[in-house]
């Protein structure tokens, strides 16, 4: 199933595969919330050289995520390009000192060390976290992504629909393809060649026989589970759940850490940015 | 139906809404040239969405949707917009009760009273609160981030005004309207 997404679970044997998902999840969430939060460079440097680590350890081939890396360094550059365009003396408002390398501070269009740091932080906060969410989605088989959810806390239905989600993807994608084939051959034109209005009115024509079809399937499924009982009970057990192993409490100790110097750093440097330039 | 069918079908109707909006977002955007602006459709499916099957399922419907296309597409998702899409799917369905879709009547004066209301919500959404959580959390310049907001608006009260009402509208028909049943004499 997970064939149909660009990035999918692949199965190998490595570090990464057999840590439980719930040990994966934690820890992708906790870095991505620390890594938001945190202004400081070193910081973010030292995660993102870590992620690279983990991710080259997990023997992931390039090839499985190029077309990913391309939209995620196309979506950055245009994102600094934007922060820098509407307001290039940012930097020198955040970090309260200038050092030119061009222009001077009056003019609007300025650039100082001060917003090159900014940029370079801006520009690891979009990233860092790509090493670690590949990983996820590469080594967590989808429905034990289900299990570990319910794990760390999420009700299981909210897991459960999750779990549905993930399966019904593929399902509607395919719904989308056949639909999108035969309205194209009774000449709907949805190809960039068409104008906005032709393609608006084409996108129309695909989505309403695909939602229509979905909502039929909402209601086989839901009888399906109630005849099954499905929420009689207050837990549920998994199929796919997996025990915490020692290599599990290791990375739980190592996560740990991160985020506790994460936090120190806050009280080092007075506030969430790293300062090199008193 | 019972308490227990409906709370099934919210979390069926949350999972494959989930899988639609994410399909949507990911094969059918129109770009507009403002970097992560898109006319998007998955926005025009969530009021119909909403008025079926209630705040719960369109909220979680649209945030596992959005997070899921951002993961797949950017590699982690941009949190604070995330979030702002599901509290519109939730409050889309608030309106549930108002729009009464199953009785099959949907009125213009309902319709128009619809499009008041998501106008004002994606504003609160998109103008207010979006914007603000990048400053406050990704501490983005204030100008950068409002007109993205802005154009976001724009975009997302269209797509729900035009594809929005036309799903609410084919949707109403196709219920049987109350009291449609006569008494032979």
């Amino acid at each position: 199933m997970s064939k149909n997404l660009f990035v999918g679970y692949n199965e190998r044997d490595t570090f990464m595969h057999r840590l439980s998902g719930s040990t994966k999840l934690i820890g992708f969430v906790s870095l991505s919330i620390i890594g938001m939060v945190t202004f400081d460079t070193r910081f973010l440097l030292g995660i993102f050289l870590f992620s690279i680590i983990l991710f080259w350890k997990s023997q992931i081939k390039l090839s499985e995520i190029s077309f990913i890396l391309k939209v995620i360094i196309a979506f950055a550059a245009f994102n600094i390009f934007l922060v820098y365009v509407f307001s290039p003396g940012y930097g020198i408002s955040i970090y309260g000192s200038h050092h030119m390398i061009l222009g001077n501070p009056n003019q609007f269009f300025n650039l100082s060390w001060e917003e090159l740091l900014y940029l370079f932080n801006v520009l690891l906060k979009y990233t860092f976290a790509v090493p670690l969410a590949l990983i996820f989605l590469l080594t967590t088989e989808p429905s034990e992504f289900a299990a570990s959810l319910n794990k760390i806390g999420v009700s299981y239905r909210i897991s459960y629909s999750v779990e549905i989600t993930l399966r019904y993807i593929p399902d509607v994608q395919r719904d989308y393809r056949t639909i999108s084939l035969a309205q194209q051959a009774r000449g709907y034109e949805i190809s960039k060649k068409a104008n906005l209005i032709t393609r608006a009115k084409g996108a129309v024509q695909i989505i309403l026989p695909l939602i229509f079809t979905s909502l039929d399937r909402i209601e086989t499924v839901s009888q399906a589970m109630s005849l099954r009982r499905f929420g009689r009970h207050n837990k549920r057990t998994w199929y796919m759940a997996r025990r915490f192993k020692m290599a599990d409490y290791l990375a739980f100790f190592v996560i740990f850490l991160i985020v506790i110097v994460g936090v120190l750093l806050f009280k080092v440097n007075n506030g969430r940015f790293w300062n090199p330039f008193n | 139906m019972s308490n227990k069918n409906r709370s099934v079908q919210t979390v069926v109707a949350t999972g494959i809404g989930a899988a639609i909006i994410f399909v949507l977002m990911k094969f059918i955007a129109i770009p507009t040239g403002i970097s992560n602006t898109q006319v998007n459709v998955a926005e025009g499916f969530l009021p119909l969405l909403a008025a079926i099957y209630g705040p719960v399922a369109a909220g979680l419907a649209m945030f596992i949707g959005h997070a899921l296309n951002d993961f797949v597409t950017y590699g982690s998702p941009w949190w604070t917009w995330v979030i702002v899409d599901g509290l519109v799917g939730v409050a889309f369905g608030l309106f549930k009760r108002q729009l009464d879709i199953q009785s099959g009547k949907i009125s213009v004066s309902k319709l128009v009273l619809f499009n008041v209301y998501q106008v004002v919500v994606n504003f609160v959404g998109w103008v207010l609160l979006a914007p603000t959580g990048d400053i406050l959390i990704y501490h983005e310049p204030a100008g950068k981030v409002y007109v993205q907001g802005l154009a976001t608006w724009l975009l997302n009260s269209i797509s729900v005004a035009v594809i929005g009402t036309v799903l609410l509208v084919l949707y109403a028909k196709t219920r049987t309207k109350r009291g449609s049943l006569k008494k032979e004499k």
